[in-house]
């Protein structure tokens, strides 16, 4: 059975619940830094390792950039609120209480409109809350890394008590076999705009933004099946992935009569599929109650609405006047859309590349580099601005085309920016006309009779003297510029 | 030269200011002392002599100037103390060393206070004996067979027994007024929020508070003013001026005060001694000028099973980061034994019977489906209590009761029964569920051990507590404990 056949069978509800890391300075309450790779518990201090004693101060920065989620996802922004302790014992959770919040979060009730096939689907927000992040262990001497086999455990507090936002969607029905699309195309314009605020740097191959993904099937007419939680979902082509995996689970278990255990999953980057985690059961009860060491949180509403005037412009908005101010059909733009690089050739353009160069980049070599990759074509090391230096560099007339490719591979490969692999790789044009002349000169010498060709006006044998003038200067001198060349030089005119 | 020991927080600033002595001369008269009664008495946890003595030097050396510097203080070993242990009266933080000070200590430090060490506790504050310290008790200077008050019994028997002139207590349900009243001595517990708890080892985020504690009303006062103010570091510190505490302290007239008896503190299960001594009080404050009535607070009652389920509840999320992963004891982590065995082992060895009691009650307290009729249920009574405060604010400036509805009772006599020893908070508990400040004052002797009268007052009203307690001090003498067991 089949992904599709299996959703025209049942009919899917979705659920996502996404943790994004905001980049503020400093941590969500203490004042250390919250640099990502830094060496390990060097960002630490006695309020986010938890020592006795200590006590958390509210980050207004981290309030501030969560109101202005809730406000770009439209939500009603609370006027008062508070943060409550979830308790439960974790070794990378310094204090084994979260401080989250609970039943009172800043943001509640709002959606995001997503573009799936060139039609608006409204994913419903139920709500958005700040919590603090934990820190990481790291499981030393077994195979897998995992604490099964492990014969000690590390812990870094570097991440511990980053600002942590968890946005939650209401259960989004009616999707029918674009659940999976959906998801992902969530996620995407979630990203999109979390970016556009600048509240995150919204990595998810570093983990400033992860998902977790609620699947369940009913067959139609029926009340909705129970449901599952699939953790660490951490690309936008795995939560596309995950969906369409737990629905074939799901569908198959279903159809043989049997029934869904509602349970944490987890998703597998390598093979795609999910295998399970903590059981209902197993559950843990929290134990929620407000923290006492925090006094409430009252935006004042008139902050909130000049934080509602300020807000950027939506990327959905944004792209829509970019597509039509700079000329793109409608079928390139879904084409980009469906590939993933709609804004990454937006941003190519606004890097000052002409649309259609950038489109090319980022359809042709780059869509193959991703795909050849198996990664997000975002994912990969390379920038908007360094695809449109090298558009720049094609333009001045520095590189040829075919140089260009190379120039791309190189910064792919991780050689450096676009300068620096045309500087490392010598790619650079010959423009230098005594070498350029030198080259035609030896040209014509070595092929009189085409030469002769050429001046009896059979002005279409000059490529075989191009060619041999590409070839002397290892591919690096200007065809066209070769070509005017070789002509005035036999005395001819086009 | 008369007793360096002997001398008020006050009188030693003097001595030193006018250069009758030196700051290291008063520290190491007290360290000498410490080292000759201390074995009696058991307040010290831990003494920092060299900690001290250097400080002292700084006063000597005119580093550090003011009103207390040079003088001696005991510090309760619930605030955190950068470089010298703190355990909270626990196995489990056995042989921590802080690597920051509380905000009340840097305060202490700054007003060139000299730190003599840590003072014996209640492990976590749990307790009204300082019998569930881990390190033993600490005992009654008036009398070495009886408790000295809990949790903080180590700070008030050190001034009792003139180990320090001066002392910090923290007071969740009634740790530094219950202490205070069975030793004699005075204990305040400013408004919640008026003294920063960053770097006081959390019992009851909600209640906790740090406060002054002196054989004197003014020593009191001056040291409350070190400690007190506004601390960027606690989200729950108040921004707003420390009430005139010391002015207050030296004005002590009560003339036109509308003083407030509380109905429902007094009557059964107080003892005739503490009552006829608190009476006695009542009458001379009226005599000194002060008008007195009664008032009924309604909801005082429930009080106590009110905090009973707060204080615990929070105290199982406080407690919880005790889990051997960072610091503190480590049990059975022998390479096999898996991360949730070795934290379960840790915490079954380190934390005493009353902690693990109050653990298992307020998780249970916070379960799901007991939440809305334990915790929320109490969170309400708070309420409730709150209002009559602000009743009787209607017609009185202050409310007094007794402290503590006994004197000081004999070691081990509570030990097995929870609720007898619980009981000894009736007084003080109302005042940390409101959060106004309240203070335990004496005022004189039943049976020849101390009777403390407690004063309670609206929120950031400090200064009526001081003049309500130097008009006392004033009317009533000192009781001076005997110490006989020092010359046996």
């Amino acid at each position: 059975m089949s992904y599709e056949t299996d959703l025209a069978e049942f009919e899917p509800v979705i659920g996502l619940e996404t943790h994004v890391e905001l980049g503020t300075a400093s941590k969500m309450f203490c004042g250390c830094a919250t640099t990502f790779g830094a060496e390990p518990n060097t960002q630490t201090c006695p309020v986010c390792l938890g020592l006795p004693g200590a006590l958390p101060v509210v980050n207004a920065a981290a309030i501030e950039a969560t109101i202005r989620i809730g406000l770009a996802l439209h939500c009603d922004i609370a006027t008062w609120c508070r943060f409550a302790r979830k308790n439960y014992f974790y070794p990378d959770m310094p204090k084994n209480f979260q401080t989250s919040q609970y039943d009172e979060p800043l943001c509640t009730d709002g959606y995001l409109d997503v573009d799936v096939d060139g039609e608006v689907v409204r994913v419903p927000i139920e709500r958005v809350h700040l919590e603090e992040d934990t820190g990481k262990t790291l499981h030393v001497g077994g195979s897998t890394g995992r604490i099964h086999g492990a014969t000690h455990s590390l812990v870094d507090y570097n991440r511990a008590g980053i600002p942590l936002v968890e946005i939650v969607t209401k259960p989004v029905v009616g999707t029918g076999v674009r659940a999976a699309a959906v998801a992902k195309a969530y996620v995407t314009e979630l990203r999109d705009v979390l970016r556009g605020l600048g509240v995150s740097d919204v990595r998810m191959e570093q983990g400033s933004m992860r998902c977790d993904v609620n699947t369940s099937l009913s067959r139609p007419g029926e009340e909705w099946g129970t449901r599952t939680e699939t953790k660490n979902v951490n690309s936008l082509r795995s939560v596309e992935r995950a969906v369409r995996s737990e629905v074939e689970r799901q569908a198959a278990i279903l159809r043989q009569g049997g029934s869904i255990t509602q349970e944490t999953r987890h998703f597998h980057e390598d093979s795609g599929t999910t295998s399970p985690g903590r059981s209902k059961e197993e559950a843990t009860d929290y134990r929620y109650f407000p923290e006492p060491d925090l006094v409430p949180v009252a935006p004042d509403p008139a902050w909130v609405a000049a934080l509602k005037d300020a807000l950027p412009e939506a990327p959905s908005v944004q792209r829509k006047r970019l597509i039509e101010q700079l000329g793109l059909s409608d079928l390139d733009a879904q084409a980009m859309v469906n590939a993933g690089v709609l804004d990454l050739v937006l941003a190519t353009v606004s890097e000052g590349a002409p649309a259609a160069e950038a489109r090319n980049w980022w359809l042709g070599s780059l869509a193959q580099a991703a795909n050849a990759q198996g990664v997000d074509a975002g994912d990969l090391p390379i920038t908007p601005a360094q695809v449109a230096r090298v558009v720049a560099l094609v333009a001045a007339g520095d590189l040829t085309a075919s140089l260009a490719k190379q120039v791309v591979d190189g910064v792919l490969a991780g050689e450096g920016g676009p300068d620096e692999v045309v500087a490392a790789r010598g790619l650079k044009v010959v423009k230098d006309t005594g070498a350029l002349q030198a080259a035609v000169d030896a040209a014509i010498a070595a092929d009189p009779d085409a030469a002769e060709k050429i001046r009896g006006g059979k002005v279409q044998a000059v490529g075989a003297l191009v060619g041999q003038v590409m070839k002397a200067t290892r591919g690096q001198a200007d065809a066209a510029a070769a070509r005017t060349l070789i002509l005035s030089t036999l005395g001819v005119s086009e | 030269m008369t007793d360096l020991t002997r001398l008020s927080a006050v009188e030693t600033r003097q001595a030193i200011a006018s250069g009758q002595t030196s700051a290291v001369e008063v520290a190491q008269a007290h360290l000498d002392r410490i080292a000759a009664v201390d074995g009696h008495v058991h307040a010290f946890l831990h003494v920092d002599a060299d900690g001290a003595l250097a400080q002292a030097r700084r006063v000597d050396d005119g580093e550090l100037t003011g009103p207390l510097a040079g003088v001696p203080l005991a510090l309760k070993d619930v605030i955190t103390t950068e470089g010298v242990p703190t355990t909270v009266g626990s196995r489990i933080l056995e042989g921590w060393v802080p690597p920051y000070d509380a905000t009340v200590t840097e305060r202490l430090k700054a007003a060139g206070i000299v730190i003599l060490g840590k003072t014996n506790m209640d492990e976590f504050a749990m307790g009204s004996s300082t019998e569930h310290s881990a390190y033993g008790p600490t005992h009654n200077p008036w009398d070495l067979s009886r408790i000295p008050g809990g949790s903080g019994g180590g700070s008030s028997a050190a001034l009792a027994s003139y180990q320090a002139p001066l002392a910090i207590g923290t007071d969740t349900g009634g740790s530094i007024r219950q202490p205070a009243s069975v030793t004699g001595t005075v204990g305040v517990k400013p408004t919640y929020g008026g003294v920063s708890r960053y770097g006081l080892v959390a019992f009851s985020s909600s209640l906790d508070q740090a406060g002054p504690c002196a054989r004197t009303v003014l020593d009191a006062a001056l040291l409350h003013e070190v400690i007190a103010g506004h601390d960027p570091r606690d989200s729950t510190s108040i921004n707003a001026p420390v009430p005139p505490v010391v002015e207050a302290a030296r004005t002590r007239d009560v003339t036109g005060l509308r003083v407030g008896v509380v109905k429902e503190l007094q009557g059964d299960g107080y003892e005739p001694g503490v009552t006829a001594r608190f009476t006695e009080a009542v009458e001379t404050l009226k005599e000194l000028g002060a008008t007195v009535s009664e008032v009924s607070c309604p909801h005082f009652g429930y009080a106590l099973p009110a905090y009973y389920l707060i204080a615990p509840s929070e105290a199982s999320s406080n407690l919880a980061r005790f889990d051997a992963v960072r610091y503190g004891l480590r049990v059975g982590d022998d390479g096999v034994r898996s991360l949730e065995d070795v934290m379960a082992l840790t915490r079954a060895k380190g934390f005493g019977a009353e902690v693990k009691r109050r653990i298992i009650l307020g998780t249970y307290a916070l379960s799901s489906g007991y939440y809305d009729a334990y915790y929320g249920q109490a969170q309400k009574v708070r309420t409730l209590i709150t209002r009559d405060f602000q009743r009787a604010w209607e017609s009185v400036d202050v409310l007094v009761a007794p402290t503590c509805p006994t004197v000081a009772f004999p070691l081990g006599a509570k030990l097995e029964d929870p609720l007898a020893m619980y009981k000894q908070d009736i007084c003080s508990i109302p005042a940390n569920l409101y959060g106004g400040p309240a203070a335990s004052f004496p005022v004189g002797l039943s049976e020849g051990l101390p009777v403390g009268l407690q004063v309670m007052a609206p929120t950031l009203r400090e200064d009526l507590l001081y003049l309500v307690g130097g008009a006392l001090e004033d009317a009533i003498p000192y009781a001076v404990p005997p110490l006989t067991w020092e010359t046996s």
